[in-house]
């Protein structure tokens, strides 16, 4: 049962054919067997997660469940979850125990879920390889010696190896899309605004989305069901009606207009990696869409844009951990100053610490203009790009990263090298629209994904996309060999 | 724009964040590769685009002026580092 | 050389809201620490800011208040600087485009003239939390504690043109402000709990110079006599440094109210580099005309229109109508008082003559007299009908501030207070005085015609002390005229 959907695991718990109490012991089962080496939790909530199980369970019998009542899921660790640790994978936050729900993890514990823990990712979401945590490096479960892909590297991990149903995630730059892309799962962005950002820890706060990750686009329905919706505590969050994404699932593609970017479409995309997304459109034409050729002119200049705006806004969200009210703090501090700066020093990570001087810098006297407001100048290029595209098409459809996986440690030295593979996910956040990735084959024995990009709040268009593909395809059922 | 070991000593103390000395020249040259490839918006013409803060151009929603909070002090500071008689302690603040 | 002083103040108001500007945690003052801090005020991580209506209400209010522009797309900035009063590591605050532009405060000097006080712009921002050093809280040694419960508090920051030109015109707008504030209703005003807090701008320059001098800043002044304090210290301090071949360097300064000590904020002196930019998790606020519609219909009377009318309708000079209007309560009471004794002018002397002495004593508010409006006029109505004179109207008053008797009629009655206006007493009690005194009537008669009206006082001042000064003065001085000159 532990291979299977969300949707079929919630006709087997309605039907009575296991329990949430059984499910849930088969994965923390798992989780204890196989995460040691894959990595992908930092924290298992096994005690809370039977109880909320055994609940959930008692729910079902009285009559209250829902789709997601009873189904185990993980939490990316930058979800605040009342009572348990929070540590965003930095050592800043190694003691953090959050007094607070997120909204998200909030929608989901009231729906009936089960949380089996919180799950492994680049400190603050601060990378593209989940190598950069405090909790060390994810490994992918297809090949151990690749990297996940990242922020979001453990909960896409879990997912693939079938140690959670479904997991959340986040994504500010492409942290859902490209380890879903990595680890051969479903993984969407939504809508900038769709999801509420309260109890998730900052990152870009005009960039941060948060999404799930799973095993199928209904999957991902369900789980968007959940956790979308306006919510007073978040000012980003957008008060607009909410469709249930599971109906239209099936809607026809015919008519349906793909854009390709030829943009997207150059000499830095892996061949291998090109041919599979070459083949998932066949697939598309042969449901009945038509394909036609797209420009995104300042396509590439997402890469500057983001990396001075990303770490601009993280520069000054995360100058609250500052080792006064929460958080790690230095030992015997001899000023305010020492502990300010040995805090600060020892807590963060290096990468953590490169995009918070990156993003002081761009926004430090005399260079503001050059820098950051060139960069929102840039962004609105960027998404006009977008706006006219979608004149003369429904979606947009490419790659999400220019290869599968890497191996872990070949970029760690290199972060620019690193920040240039995200080139197909970038501008979607800066745009805010809503992204999906979904298996579509495997490029040098490793999983690689299609990445669809729809019109902001076409989230049910995506998944429709998603499943309809899905329905003729099996990419999505493929799993890593056991580990 | 390449930043040099005195400029990224500048720029880390205003984030309070200290580099150690022997880290401090590959620190600046790491920062100055990231920056040279940000300066790559240097080359397009923006004049008289507007900045764009947030992919929607939605506007901000008021909250009414009605108490919903009330006295948590325990539990938002049991994860405090120091604390004595409900204060977070700090090192003397000279003013 | 002749100096002359340029000075420019700003000054943070803390709006009178329930609730902080971007979180739901209550405002009232005087809570144990860090119990009206919630986890949006102590910056947690995830946490995320809602704007309060209220607050934008109350400064656009601000705005139609000093007949200025309200800015109709406003943008939060983030203003970033480390301090362990400011738990996000930023200010939220305005820059590029505050909610109220430039408009005018107008004052009235102790002389009478007028001057108008130039605002450059008012923006909204959040306040800070409090450090409390040793001493003030039995802290660990060489600890300081932080207490957030201020910290969200909505301010607004009015920054003045450089027009003031010394403490008395700094006090008068210090003063003209808290009127404006108090009357609109979106501060209580109450500078002891630091709901207005001045920071003074001051330069000197050689009288007829047209540059500025270097100026200091002296920070968070939190009263009326400390801000004149503060500046005619500074003033001389800048004057002494430059007559001795100094010169002035731009820095913070801080007032210690209580030794009138001045000195330099040495830790302020880093160059900041406040790295400001617009905060993303806020959106623009924009106002709409029918939100600057409904609040303009809300507007109370300024007091500038309301002393335009107390000078109109009641005759009141321009000073007495400026003071009379210097707050709300004030002038209320004013109000009261007229419409209770039908005599503007006699309700004017009285309110700032007895009535302000005897609050200022007990440091007292108007609101807190125990002597009300209805009772100053009551005592006005039997001062006007000569039930009693000025003088033992005073008395009555003192008993009335004691409280042992609730209007001035129980008073006259109880003590017997009622003038003598009987003909017939009063000259019995005259030719009681100059029986008496037949020397003194001797020399009077004998004097000559213009030494006469001086000499005169000493019999009635007889005559007055025989009555314990009920007799009615008028009568007693005609009959006694009649009496020693016929």
């Amino acid at each position: 049962m532990y291979d299977k959907t969300i949707a079929e695991q919630s006709r087997a718990l309605a039907s009575g054919e296991i329990s949430s109490v059984e499910l849930t012991q088969t994965y923390l089962d798992r989780i204890r067997q196989f995460d040691g080496d894959i990595n992908s939790f930092i924290t298992v909530t096994e005690a809370l997660a039977l109880e909320q199980a055994e609940a959930a369970d008692k729910r079902r019998s009285a009559g209250n469940a829902n789709t997601m009542t009873g189904i185990p899921i993980a939490h990316k660790d930058l979800f605040c979850t009342e009572g348990v640790k929070t540590s965003c994978g930095s050592k800043m936050l190694d003691n953090f125990i959050a007094p607070y729900e997120s909204t998200v993890t909030g929608k989901f514990r009231d729906a009936g879920a089960v949380m089996l823990g919180k799950t492994n990712m680049d400190e603050f979401a601060m990378g593209s390889s989940n190598e950069n945590s405090h909790y060390g490096p994810v490994k992918n479960p297809w090949d151990k010696s690749a990297i996940p892909g990242g922020s979001s590297g453990g909960s896409a991990a879990a997912v693939a190896a079938q140690l959670a149903s479904g997991a959340t995630g986040t994504d500010t730059g492409g942290s859902i899309r490209q380890p879903a892309s990595h680890c051969g799962i479903t993984g969407l962005k939504p809508t900038y605004g769709r999801v509420s950002r309260w109890g998730m820890v900052a990152y870009a706060s005009s960039l941060d989305q948060a999404g799930p990750m799973t095993r199928s686009a209904e999957d991902a329905a369900i789980m968007l069901n959940t956790m979308a919706g306006f919510d007073n505590c978040d000012s980003t969050c957008l008060d607009r009606e909410v469709p249930d994404y599971t109906a239209t699932l099936n809607d026809s593609l015919e008519g349906l207009t793909i854009g390709l970017p030829k943009e997207y479409f150059t000499a830095g995309l892996d061949s291998e990696v090109e041919q599979q997304v070459r083949n998932a459109i066949t697939e598309y034409e042969k449901l009945g869409a038509n394909v036609k050729e797209v420009s995104l002119p300042n396509a590439e200049l997402c890469i500057p844009a983001y990396y001075v705006i990303a770490p601009a806004e993280a520069s000054s969200n995360l100058s609250r951990f500052d080792g006064v009210r929460f958080g790690y703090r230095c030992e015997d501090p001899k000023d305010l100053m020492d502990l300010y700066m040995r805090s600060r020093s020892e807590g963060f990570g290096e990468e953590v610490k490169r995009r918070i001087i990156v993003g002081t810098y761009a926004l430090s006297a005399g260079y503001y203009d050059a820098y950051y407001r060139k960069a929102q100048q840039i962004r609105r290029l960027i998404r006009d790009d977008f706006l006219n595209a979608f004149k003369e098409c429904d979606v947009i459809m490419g790659p999400n990263a220019p290869t599968s996986a890497f191996d872990i440690g070949s970029m760690s030295n290199d972060p620019v090298a690193m920040y240039l593979s995200d080139i197909y996910t970038l501008s979607v956040n800066l745009a805010g629209l809503p992204g999906l990735s979904i298996p579509a084959g495997m490029a040098n024995q490793r999983p690689v994904g299609l990445q669809v990009i729809g019109q902001h709040f076409d989230e049910a268009r995506l998944l429709n996309i998603g499943h309809r593909f899905q329905q003729a395809t099996d990419w999505h059922k493929q799993s890593p060999a056991q580990a | 724009m390449a930043i040099d070991a005195s400029g990224v000593k500048k720029v880390a103390k205003l984030a309070r964040l200290s580099i150690d000395d022997d880290a401090v020249e590959a620190t600046a040259a790491t920062i100055s590769s990231i920056l040279e490839l940000v300066d790559r918006m240097q080359a397009v013409d923006t004049q008289g685009v507007e900045p764009l803060a947030h992919p929607l151009d939605a506007i901000q929603r008021l909250r009414p002026d009605e108490v919903t909070e009330e006295n948590q002090r325990e539990q938002l500071q049991s994860c405090a580092p120091a604390v004595e008689e409900g204060l977070f302690l700090v090192p003397r603040v000279i003013e | 050389m002749q100096w002359e002083t340029v000075i420019g103040l700003e000054i943070h108001v803390q709006l009178a809201t329930n609730t902080k500007i971007f979180s739901g945690a209550s405002t009232a003052f005087g809570a144990a620490p860090n119990t009206q801090a919630c986890a949006v005020d102590l910056g947690l991580p995830g946490v995320l800011p809602v704007v309060n209506e209220e607050a934008i209400n109350m400064a656009i209010k601000f705005g139609l208040g000093i007949d200025a522009e309200i800015n109709k797309v406003n943008v939060f900035e983030r203003k970033n600087y480390f301090y362990p009063d400011l738990p996000k590591g930023y200010q939220t605050t305005q820059l590029e485009k505050p909610i109220v532009g430039a408009g005018h405060v107008d004052i009235t000097l102790a002389d009478g003239s007028t001057k108008s006080i130039r605002i450059h712009h008012a923006h909204l921002e959040e306040d800070a939390g409090k450090s409390l050093h040793e001493g003030s809280f039995n802290g660990e040694h060489g600890m300081s504690g932080i207490d957030l419960n201020r910290a969200g508090t909505p301010l607004i920051e009015i920054v003045t043109e450089p027009d003031i030109r010394n403490a008395e015109e700094a006090v008068a707008f210090a003063k003209k402000l808290h009127s404006i504030v108090t009357t609109l209703g979106i501060c209580d005003g109450d500078m002891s709990q630091g709901s207005m807090r001045f920071d003074v701008n001051v330069s000197v320059r050689p009288k007829g110079q047209k540059e500025f001098g270097t100026r200091t800043e002296t920070k968070n002044l939190n009263s009326f006599k400390f801000m004149e304090a503060a500046i005619l210290k500074e003033v001389e301090r800048q004057i002494d440094l430059i007559e001795d071949g100094g010169t002035v360097i731009q820095e913070t300064r801080l007032y210690n109210g209580d030794t009138g000590e001045a000195r330099s904020m040495r830790s302020k002196e880093e160059a900041n580099d406040y790295r400001y930019f617009p905060c993303p998790d806020l959106l623009p606020v924009i106002i709409d005309d029918n939100r600057l519609e409904k609040l303009k219909a809300e507007m109370p009377e300024m007091p500038d229109a309301k002393k335009a009318r107390f000078i109109a309708d009641f005759g009141l000079s321009d000073y007495d109508a400026e003071m009379l209007c210097a707050d709300q309560a004030t002038a209320n009471y004013f109000e009261a008082t007229v419409r209770a004794s039908d005599d503007a002018k006699l309700s004017a002397n009285w309110i700032m003559g007895e009535l302000s002495r005897s609050l200022n004593q007990n440091s007292m508010a108007i609101s807190e007299s125990p002597v009300t409006a209805e009772m100053l006029g009551g005592l006005i109505q039997r001062i006007k009908d000569n039930t009693i004179s000025g003088k033992i109207a005073k008395e009555v008053f003192e008993v009335l501030w004691q409280g042992e008797c609730s209007t001035a009629d129980e008073v006259i009655e109880k003590k017997g207070l009622k003038q003598v206006t009987d003909t017939g007493a009063i000259e019995a009690m005259i030719d009681e005085v100059l029986a008496s005194n037949a020397l003194q009537v001797e020399n009077y008669r004998a004097a000559e015609e213009d030494k006469r009206g001086k000499m005169i006082g000493f019999f009635v001042g007889q005559c007055m002390k025989a009555s314990k000064g009920k007799a009615n003065p008028g009568m007693v001085n005609q009959i006694l005229k009649q009496k020693l000159d016929g």
